[in-house]
């Protein structure tokens, strides 16, 4: 039913379904309506122009009613298009389900037929296999069929192994399934979909094919005729009556269309990617839509964050991801900016230069002052300018966040280039010194390297290397060492202290982990639900958090060397941001809450070094 | 990189091994007795049978494989029955023609898509890519034979600026002009659908690159916009891109099979059409066997181009 | 008294074999010659970084993989004739997997999620399974209206006890918890874990809990098992392992982890790479990273070999 109504809702869409619609019902209806016999001749009246009388469309070369045989044609050609594409979906599909979800030799002998076939062009194939079984509209539709279940098995192979792979058909075997069980109650109910697409892009494609066959003469044998067939023989009369040729061109034109124009609906509306919008461009820069810059504050700070707001619009909904974050950052000091995944704390990161993806986010307020000039105000040049020159970025993930098919040496280049005036030469040299101060053995070999023939420490430090090129004042880390393992991330985060402290960098640590503040940062900010809600020197308030969930959170983390123990746990969720209650969003889940904290806007109260959003904050008397 | 192209190369053996074998499969499932098919229904029994000895057709069809592909190596291809000229004359004769016309149509389809692509994926949502988008979106859809009779009733018919059909001019023809001349109508029908195909998977393809992380580093680092669009995201997607425009070349070269009926132009595919109506089996062997090697041959370079482009397809 | 699970010598060894023409294909040991046993009602928690082979020594016990050698038994039966039939295990041993939300097949509703080993495994009649999976519910601790509605509804933790009843579901007499809480945020990851150790008491379990979290590891196990490359290095009660390590990779582990009031680690010198596994080294595969290494090491794989009566570690030059 949804599915139904996003096809609806895109309008060209239903424009196709019901042109469709309306044709399939002449189709049926045909042997209702008050026609003439499509095959019966008459040379008298043959080749009568359209509107003639009589004759609504005109008439054939036979003297054939056209409009009769149109509409019997194309009835034929919708059911054996329709047909073959039913035939081709159920084998492909059937083949590539069992391909996939065996694996192992099954899928190796399947696929290497399958690849065989493929390795004939299309049509030639049809045309062989029609040349075996001999000219026949049911030939056609045999051939048709048969040279598109290539394409179904390779696709739904495709989709059932990344499905066979999930971990939900390894719980269905530990539930005791049977592997043919699992094909259809795991693997088929999530393959549909998929088959559905695939079908509703190529019906108008076998249409077309079977349509083809019969203009050559090898599909639909006269007297009969589907719309191809009589397009092959208006060709004859080209010059004499194009008329013949036009109109049941017109009609596959128009089902074919109208079949695609559906078809891409479909897909849009069952493509969980695209009916999230996820293949929209995002734009350059996050769009800012804030009624006006809040005014500067003096501060000697490098940064200084002033009542940032970003948003996602996603539908008729808003996530309010960052509601009013306002922060500073010192020249060569390290904040950390710590929350739980929701928290905002990533969407801080991203809104200062500009790289939340928009659409769907927007920045709807605040401000984001380097050097007292605000960002967000910058046009294009100018903060390109800033991005990876004064402020530079590393990422969490170093194998998605870098360009996989470029050199990491040359993405440095490209790093140096787009900021200073060097030679290619005199960058790459740079490079690969950064990569050597970033420890990476034999870094003039490791530059020509590609970043998926690195390890994942040797990428992130590539990543730190990438991010110092045009040596920064400020690095914003984000999560830079959660994918990494232990051992690893001790290695590098020992590497980024040293690298701040050598060269005097301001660094911004975006984490979870209370650990890592406490060894690196000189401060930490606590996120909870879209805003800061404590901050403060790193040791005092990891000795004595104010918010009660800052104290509640570093009670929940385990601490290695305590022994075997019950750990504590904060009840509940955090509130979706889309719905956030009046006041302090911690709220519902502080054993403090009374109910002033319920309404009315809770702010950041700051005492000295230290700020804290809580109306009852801990240590303080009630 | 040479050593991957020696390990294609080896690969493809058993693919064309393969693709012979489907071949003589197909035609030894042809109903009806060859033998009976050349010397007419009045045929003695007796003269028959001779025939199907001297022909080899009494062995066991492992044997007939074998000594067929082993004429095939040697270039025998057999006598076409229905043209009495050895098969391979035949072929190669009318597959330089198909050739010419699916080689103009490619590289105009790769052209034309790549930048209808790109340039309605840069200006998603603005009124050039919606206009862009349905006008793609008309040309898959459109029956290219229909097509090629249209632009012929326009063109050659009405404004009499191209010829209707045919690769040279039949008086005082046959230089280079004359056939670009004709074979600009040939060639953009071809291409029409297949351009459609790689806009539209261009377009999306872009589109996906754009989202992914690396181009938020690329942005992070102060690279300009265009070379994020056309130096990252372009060549990301292109990896995606050129094994579409290989299973297209498939498209073309089996598309030519209508464009060649409605142009009459003297290429293979036409050749089949007839070779399949007059039953000439031999014919129709030679000339599927070597448009299918061809597009293998052709697969084989848009694999290497995406070797060559991405570095982790060789590991 | 009988284990509730022993391994002995559990190897998997992938690839491997001949090709057409008769070359040897790489093969890749992910995980050796491991072997131990658990006593009913304890908690062995089994520690590595990835790529150490913790995820298949997990599958092979739950019957998801065959292993290559060596047998497993449950409750003293020899199940090594049964290994990869998940069937044969389910009734004994289930799995909690780590990412709670793809555990869980979209198309489905919890209630016909909780069905399945059920009718599968049990094969528990209309009834019997709605009391079944009320009663599972209620062990939870999640709502009953949460039975008609889809995984994609819930969140990680949510997901997580529903994964856990329907790993539960079966009443099986071991638990292999792999990654169990590595998916959900610090404050919800505890409620998971109080949550499981109430159901080991009440349901009288013995749990496996794979992790790479050393500081939730310990809080949760009595003894545990480290892996590297495949091997386990060392194993010993919970508490002592982490503050007097006697493996050198363990003592690595231990000092990485990132902790509240002590200096970053600036120790290891070398990349710290896992080797090759495509081509390994003979001997002591934490040699190369390790400061005590010396050329007896680089010989031939340390065997585990016992130092008190509860420990036991693969090193031929162990810390003290």
């Amino acid at each position: 039913m949804v599915t139904l109504k996003l096809i609806l809702r895109n309008r060209l869409a239903a424009f196709g379904g019901i042109v469709l619609l309306a044709v399939c019902c002449v189709a049926l209806l045909a042997p209702l309506l008050p026609l003439a016999d499509p095959d019966i001749t008459d040379p008298v009246n043959r080749l009568k122009r359209p509107f003639s009388d009589g004759a609504l469309l005109g008439t054939d070369h036979l003297g054939r009613d056209l409009l009769s045989r149109l509409i019997w044609g194309t009835r034929l050609s919708l059911a054996v298009g329709i047909a073959a594409a039913l035939i081709a979906a159920f084998i492909g599909s059937a083949i590539g389900i069992v391909a996939g979800f065996y694996g192992g030799r099954i899928d190796d002998l399947t696929m290497r037929g399958i690849d065989m076939l493929m390795a004939f062009p299309y049509i030639l194939l049809a045309l062989a296999i029609v040349a075996v079984l001999g000219p026949g509209l049911l030939n056609a539709l045999y051939a048709v069929a048969v040279v598109n279940i290539p394409f179904f098995a390779r696709n739904i192979r495709g989709v059932t192994v990344s499905i066979a792979h999930r971990e939900f058909v390894d719980a269905a075997r530990l539930s005791g399934m049977g592997r043919l069980r699992i094909i259809w109650s795991e693997i088929l109910p999530n393959v549909l979909p998929v088959i559905v697409i695939a079908m509703s892009t190529t019906i108008g494609w076998m249409i077309l094919e079977t349509a083809g066959l019969s203009f050559l003469g090898l599909g639909s044998q006269p007297p009969q005729a589907d719309l191809g067939s009589m397009l092959g023989e208006g060709r004859k009369l080209l010059i004499n009556a194009p008329h013949a040729s036009i109109v049941p061109g017109v009609m596959i034109f128009v089902i074919v269309m109208s079949v695609n124009l559906l078809g891409d609906g479909v897909r849009d509306a069952l493509d969980p990617r695209l009916r999230a919008g996820a293949l929209s461009r995002p734009a350059a820069a996050t769009r800012v839509e804030r009624p006006s810059p809040p005014a500067a504050g003096k501060t000697d700070a490098l940064l200084q964050v002033v009542d940032l707001q970003t948003e996602f619009q996603v539908g008729p909904r808003t996530y309010k991801a960052v509601g009013g974050v306002d922060f500073e950052v010192a020249p060569g000091e390290c904040l950390g900016l710590i929350g739980e995944s929701g928290s905002g704390k990533s969407v801080t990161a991203l809104s200062l230069l500009g790289l939340v993806a928009s659409p769907p986010g927007v920045i709807a307020g605040g401000a984001v002052r380097l050097d007292g000039e605000d960002t967000l105000s910058m046009n294009g040049e100018a903060l390109r300018r800033v991005r990876g020159g004064r402020v530079a970025y590393v990422f969490q993930d170093p194998l998605a966040t870098l360009h996989p098919l470029y050199r990491v040496g040359d993405q440095m280049v490209e790093a140096i280039r787009s900021h200073r005036p060097l030679s290619r030469q005199e960058a790459w040299n740079h490079s690969v010194a950064l990569l050597e101060k970033v420890r990476i053995p034999n870094a003039a070999a490791r530059a020509k390297a590609y970043p998926h023939e690195l390890s994942g420490g040797m990428r992130q430090r590539v990543g730190i290397a990438l991010a110092l090129v045009n040596d920064p004042d400020l690095v914003i880390a984000d999560e830079p060492t959660t994918a990494l393992d232990v051992t690893v991330q001790a290695q590098v985060l020992a590497l980024l202290d040293e690298l701040r402290r050598e060269r005097n960098m301001a660094l911004i640590f975006i984490t979870h982990d209370f650990g890592v503040v406490a060894q690196l940062c000189d401060r930490v900010a606590v996120m909870y639900a879209g805003r800061i809600v404590e901050t403060g020197p790193t040791e005092e308030v990891l000795a004595a958090p104010r918010h009660p969930y800052t104290r509640r959170l570093i009670a929940c983390v385990p601490e290695l060397g305590g022994g075997r123990r019950a750990l504590s746990a904060i009840p509940g969720l955090p509130p979706p941001v889309d719905a956030l209650p009046a006041g302090c969003a911690f709220a519902p889940r502080c054993d403090k809450a009374q109910n002033a904290c319920r309404q009315g806007e809770v702010v950041l109260q700051s005492c000295g070094m230290r700020a804290v959003r809580c109306l009852f904050p801990e240590g303080a008397t009630p | 990189m040479l050593s991957y192209l020696i390990k294609r190369l080896i690969a493809l053996v058993p693919v064309l091994l393969g693709l012979t074998v489907i071949v003589f499969a197909i035609m030894a499932l042809i109903p009806g007795d060859p033998a009976t098919a050349i010397l007419g229904s009045f045929a003695t029994p007796e003269n028959v049978e001779k025939l199907n000895r001297d022909l080899g057709l009494d062995k066991p069809q492992v044997q007939q494989y074998l000594i067929w592909l082993g004429n095939l190596l040697q270039g025998d291809l057999g006598r076409s029955y229905s043209l009495n000229r050895p098969v391979l004359d035949e072929v190669l004769e009318r597959f330089s023609a198909t050739l010419i016309l699916a080689g103009a149509a490619l590289l105009l389809c790769t052209i034309w898509g790549l930048l209808i692509g790109i340039w309605t994926a840069a200006r998603q949502y603005g009124w050039t890519d919606k206009i862009l988008t349905f006008v793609v979106l008309i040309g898959i859809s459109v029956p290219s034979f229909w097509l090629g009779l249209l632009l012929i009733l326009l063109f050659a018919v009405e404004l009499r600026w191209l010829p209707a059909s045919g690769m040279f001019a039949i008086y005082g023809g046959g230089d280079l002009p004359d056939l670009l001349r004709h074979l600009i109508l040939p060639a953009l029908t071809l291409s029409v659908v297949a351009t459609g195909v790689i806009a539209r998977l261009t377009r999306s393809a872009m589109l996906e690159v754009l989202r992914q992380d690396f181009i938020r580093t690329a942005r992070a680092k102060g690279v300009s916009e265009t070379r994020v669009l056309y130096g990252h995201a372009f060549k990301a997607a292109l990896v995606s891109i050129i094994p579409v425009i290989g299973v297209q070349a498939g498209f073309v070269l089996g598309g030519a099979v209508y464009i060649e009926t409605v142009f009459q132009w003297p290429g293979v595919g036409r050749m089949l059409v007839q070779a399949i109506s007059t039953r000439d089996i031999l014919l129709v062997q030679g000339g599927v066997i070597v448009v299918a090697a061809s597009y293998v041959l052709f697969n084989l370079l848009a694999d290497l181009s995406q070797s060559w482009l991405d570095p982790r397809v060789k590991a | 008294m009988t284990p509730a699970l022993a391994v002995r010598g559990l190897g998997k060894t992938f690839g491997g074999g001949r090709s057409l023409l008769g070359r040897p294909k790489p093969a890749v040991h992910a995980v050796r010659d491991v072997s131990f046993a658990v006593a009913p009602g304890e908690t062995l928690g089994i520690v590595g970084e990835s790529g150490c082979g913790k995820s298949t020594l997990a599958r092979m016990l739950v019957g998801l993989l065959a292993p290559s050698e060596g047998s497993i038994e449950i409750e003293g039966k020899d199940l090594s004739d049964q290994t990869g039939d998940p069937v044969a295990f389910g009734r004994l041993i289930q799995y909690v997997f780590q990412d709670p939300i793809s555990s869980l097949n979209p198309r489905k509703t919890v209630r016909q999620i909780l069905e399945a080993p059920l009718i599968h495994l049990l094969g528990l009649d209309a009834a019997a399974r709605k009391a079944r999976i009320a009663e599972l519910f209620e062990a939870v601790n999640l709502r009953k209206e949460f039975l008609e509605r889809y995984p994609h509804e819930f969140s990680g933790g949510q997901a997580q006890r529903i994964g856990i009843a329907r790993a539960l579901a079966a009443s099986p007499r071991i638990l292999v918890l792999d990654e169990p809480v590595s998916a959900l945020d610090v404050s919800v990851q505890a409620q998971v874990l109080n949550l499981l150790a109430e159901l080991r008491e009440a349901f009288d379990l013995t749990y496996l809990f794979i992790s790479h979290d050393l500081a939730v590891v310990e809080a949760v196990s009595d003894r545990v098992a480290v892996l590297y490359f495949g091997r386990v290095v060392e194993m010993g009660q919970a508490e002592k392992i982490f503050t007097a390590p006697r493996h050198p990779y363990t003592g690595l582990l231990a000092r990485s982890a990132p902790l509240i009031g002590r200096p970053l680690l600036r120790t290891e010198a070398a990349a710290a790479e896992l080797p090759d596994p495509l081509n390994p080294p003979p001997g002591c595969a934490f040699a190369a990273r390790c400061g005590r290494a010396q050329d007896d090491c680089r010989g031939g794989p340390p065997p585990l070999t016992q130092l008190s009566t509860d420990h036991e570690t693969a090193c031929l030059h162990p810390l003290n």
